[in-house]
């Protein structure tokens, strides 16, 4: 009846819970489970996604383990979420990256770095690489900006184009006719840039059972936005370079530079935090063996911001070519990984999201709350 | 690990929501406090854990409630429920002082919420804490060992040391086999009833009792009552009562919770195992109707019965931990449960055969019913014929027994002459006989407990410190 054996322990968690309903208040999760009385693969999927991973459920339940109910939803919601990245990928042939997604990741970001580090070798004069950096051009004498907008508009748009045939693969299965007009999508931004179900009910995400703290949220935030604010950085730098005629690098208190810094500095904390944080939860709630891809994602992201400062610090110094080729390999691994990764989470959280939004105006009787 | 060789103001035994709110309030009144807590710390806090509401008067909306509940309709509502088996000085005074136990609670780190699914009829009148009573309890712990309060898990108290009315000290049996004995100024005994003691039960039920299953906690096995009653303790309540509602056969013996409920009764019809209906399936509108299944199947032959429906009816109640039996005719139905087909065929054509024509709603008394059969069926009476069909196989599930220690409006034991124990308080199921004589209403075993165990705390602090 279910494709695999999580999804049917899923289901079975789901009929634990309608018929209680305790948790009812704590997120988004169990209102939508109470839409239901059977629990379809993609409802599951979609239920899977809807869930942010806080962990409330988990310590107000009197089923959970040791109790003969076993009821542990976030753990479960987690391996389906992961199985789910994976069935969704797209192309198919590629989910297996999914598959010890960690050494895949670090592989792609070795491969990715080597070779732009060979690359500012084999194309420049070696004096030239290791020359003092500095000055409007200097980043472009060492690759033309032009093979650098190919080089990454191409890996940027590969990541878009399996980024939303993925999520596309996503939407039919968990496939909603009702989320029509704007009002989901805005309230799913509303929730997704707040991240407001990641609030364990209000009190923060449970993290041991004697005590909670809202740090996972805090540190997901540092990352999110320090992430929109690097990638902010290149566009205002790429608007900079064809209607300016102005090249980097930039002095600190241009705007690209001040957006990077405050991005770059985003990068750091954040990820730095998340990994501290998981590495301090409760093992009940996760999913151990997606532990690699987690850990993957959010080092990538770590990397980008660190090797990002660095160039910025140490641009007029004679580490700024070595820096810049590896600053660059850790973004065009990030980017040709993006969509067989952690960051899917995001996408795919988002369309469910939408959906919840949806559903909930459908239920109120097609009137916006 | 606390240490249980130093003598405590206050020895509160149990470790539910009255024992916690008792320990709590004698902290915050400069007492030290010990918790000796039976189960382990997962199964900490007895039938708490698998409470979600607790009923307070207040005088207007809140945030969370939709309107006033005002002291004098809960106190129509409490006879109502008990008729009139309630001691009304302190059932006044229960209610009195459950106004300012929202707030109390709710500084305690309680967080309450809307009632949503499913509970939309006490919106008005109940709290519900948010993530149910688990989560209720995981704040108020937090913020006992927060404050100072020493607690002790897998520690039962099996031992009391009473000379006249004076509490002297405890004796509690640990995990590893040994015993401790612990002395302290006052005890609060607020460990709940006796509903998981078999062999005590089977005193008032006989061998049906082997058949009952416990909706809550294995540990509410009454000893530490017994003991209490034994030594001098004035006794409330009708020791042979308890109450006793209709859950799925299928449930685990102990601690199945609310998910093993079944509210089908008003849809179809319920038979025994010979196949016979034996009570009016449509007397009654919930909660009345929920009360009284439990004890009417506890008299049927070996404690189990079954709630026969069909396809029609089949999304129209919350759903439960067990899907329903189902079967493509009456005759197979019957064969999955080892009744014998043609007479459950026939009950049900005869019962078909007597239902009038009326127009069927399940949210108030309608006026489907039958003619000319016995029993019958006086409200929601409609012909069991679209096929699948469905049953549940049903058994009394016990929530809690109404046997337990008189108390004044201090929460202190009153002894069997009617004097006031020393430095004895209690608090919670163990002296909610004393209020609820009988019935229920949603919520208010939560009240007794915070309201008496709060009570008990600061009494119990304020005599331990004299």
């Amino acid at each position: 009846m279910h494709g695999t054996k999580i999804l049917a322990e899923a289901d079975r968690l789901m009929v634990v819970c309608n018929s209680c309903r305790y948790c009812e208040g704590l997120c988004a999760v169990f209102p939508a489970m109470e839409m239901r009385r059977v629990f379809p693969d993609g409802d599951l999927n979609y239920l899977a996604n809807l869930c942010h991973g806080c962990g409330a459920c988990y310590d107000d339940c009197q089923f959970s383990p040791p109790h003969e109910f076993d009821v542990d939803v976030p753990r479960v919601f987690a391996q389906v979420r992961g199985d789910s990245y994976r069935a969704y990928a797209w192309p198919a042939a590629l989910s297996g990256l999914f598959a010890r997604n960690g050494l895949a990741v670090a592989i792609i970001v070795a491969l990715c770095v080597a070779a732009f580090v060979i690359g500012f070798v084999a194309f420049n004069d070696p004096a030239a690489v290791f020359a003092r950096g500095g000055g409007p051009g200097s980043f472009y004498a060492l690759m033309p900006h032009n093979a650098m907008v190919l080089i990454f508009g191409a890996a940027f748009i590969y990541a878009i184009v399996a980024l939303v045939l993925s999520a596309r693969n996503f939407w039919r299965d968990i496939g909603d006719p009702t989320a029509k007009g704007p009002y989901p999508w805005l309230k799913a931004m509303h929730d997704a840039f707040t991240l407001h179900y990641l609030d364990g009910g209000g009190e923060g995400c449970m993290n041991d059972e004697e005590s909670r703290a809202d740090h996972r949220r805090l540190y997901h935030h540092f990352t999110f936005y320090g992430f929109l604010l690097c990638f902010a950085a290149t566009c205002v730098a790429t608007l900079d370079h064809y209607l300016l005629a102005r090249e980097a690098p930039y002095a600190w208190y241009n705007l690209p530079v001040i957006l990077g810094t405050l991005g770059g500095i985003g990068l750091v904390i954040g990820p730095a935090g998340l990994l501290v944080e998981k590495f301090r939860r409760d093992p009940a709630l996760t999913d151990e063996a997606r532990l690699g891809m987690d850990t993957a994602f959010i080092a990538m992201l770590l990397l980008s911001g660190l090797t990002g400062l660095a160039l910025l610090v140490l641009r007029d110094t004679a580490a700024m070519g070595m820096l810049l080729a590896v600053h660059l390999g850790v973004v065009f691994a990030l980017f040709l990984t993006l969509p067989y990764g952690k960051f899917v989470h995001g996408l795919y959280r988002f369309l469910a999201l939408v959906r919840y939004a949806a559903e909930r105006r459908a239920m109120a009787g097609g009137h916006s709350e | 690990m606390a240490d249980l060789t130093r003598k405590y103001d206050v020895l509160v035994v149990g470790g539910g929501n009255a024992a916690l709110c008792a320990a709590i309030s004698a902290r915050r009144a400069g007492a030290s406090v010990l918790v000796l807590e039976a189960a382990t710390k997962f199964y900490r806090g007895g039938n708490t854990r698998h409470t979600r509401n607790m009923r307070c008067a207040h005088d207007a909306a809140t945030k969370e409630l939709t309107g006033p509940y005002t002291e004098e309709e809960f106190f129509d509502d409490l006879l109502r429920v008990t008729g009139g088996n309630t001691d009304e000085p302190l059932a006044r005074h229960m209610i009195h002082e459950s106004k300012a136990m929202l707030g109390w609670i709710a500084e305690q780190g309680v967080r309450f919420q809307p009632s949503l699914g499913g509970t939309l009829s006490l919106g008005r009148t109940n709290s519900f804490f948010l993530g149910g009573g688990r989560a209720m309890l995981n704040a108020l712990y937090r913020t006992a060992e927060a404050l100072g309060v020493a607690v002790e898990y897998e520690a039962e108290v099996v031992e009391l040391d009473i000379a006249d009315g004076m509490f002297l000290s405890a004796t509690a049996q640990r995990a590893n086999g040994e015993r401790a004995t612990v002395r302290a100024g006052a005890l609060v005994a607020a460990c709940g009833g006796f509903e998981a003691n078999i062999e005590w039960m089977k005193q008032y039920w006989g061998a049906p009792a082997d058949n009952f299953l416990i909706r809550g906690t294995p540990h509410n096995r009454g000893t530490v009552l017994k003991l209490l009653l034994d030594k001098g303790v004035g006794e409330i309540g009708d020791p042979t009562q308890c109450h006793a509602v209709a859950i799925d056969a299928r449930a685990p013996k102990y601690d199945g919770g609310i998910i093993t409920r079944l509210d089908c009764v008003v849809f179809g019809i319920v038979v025994n195992k010979h196949a016979q209906r034996f009570y009016d399936e449509g007397e009654d509108v919930w909660p009345k109707r929920y009360a009284i299944w439990g004890r009417l199947v506890a008299g049927q032959p070996d404690q189990i019965a079954y709630i026969i429906f069909d396809a029609s009816s089949l999304t129209m109640f919350m759903p439960s931990l067990f899907p329903p039996i189902e079967a493509q005719s009456i005759g197979e139905l019957a064969g999955k449960f080892s009744l014998d087909p043609a007479t459950l065929e026939k009950t049900v054509a005869e019962f078909n055969a007597a239902v009038r024509p009326g127009t069927f709603d399940h949210t108030i008394l309608d006026d489907c019913r039958t003619e000319g059969i016995t029993p019958p069926k006086t409200h929601w009476a409609r012909r069991i014929e679209k096929p699948p069909f469905y049953a549940y196989p049903v058994r009394p599930g016990i929530t809690f027994t109404y046997l337990g220690t008189r108390v004044n409006k201090e929460a202190r034991m009153l002894m069997k002459d009617g004097r006031p124990s020393a430095n004895m308080f209690a608090a919670g199921e163990i002296m909610a006989g004393n209020v609820l004589g009988r019935g229920y209403a949603a919520g208010i075993g939560m009240t007794i407990g915070s309201v008496f165990g709060r009570i008990a705390g600061r009494e119990a602090a304020g005599n331990a410190r004299n």
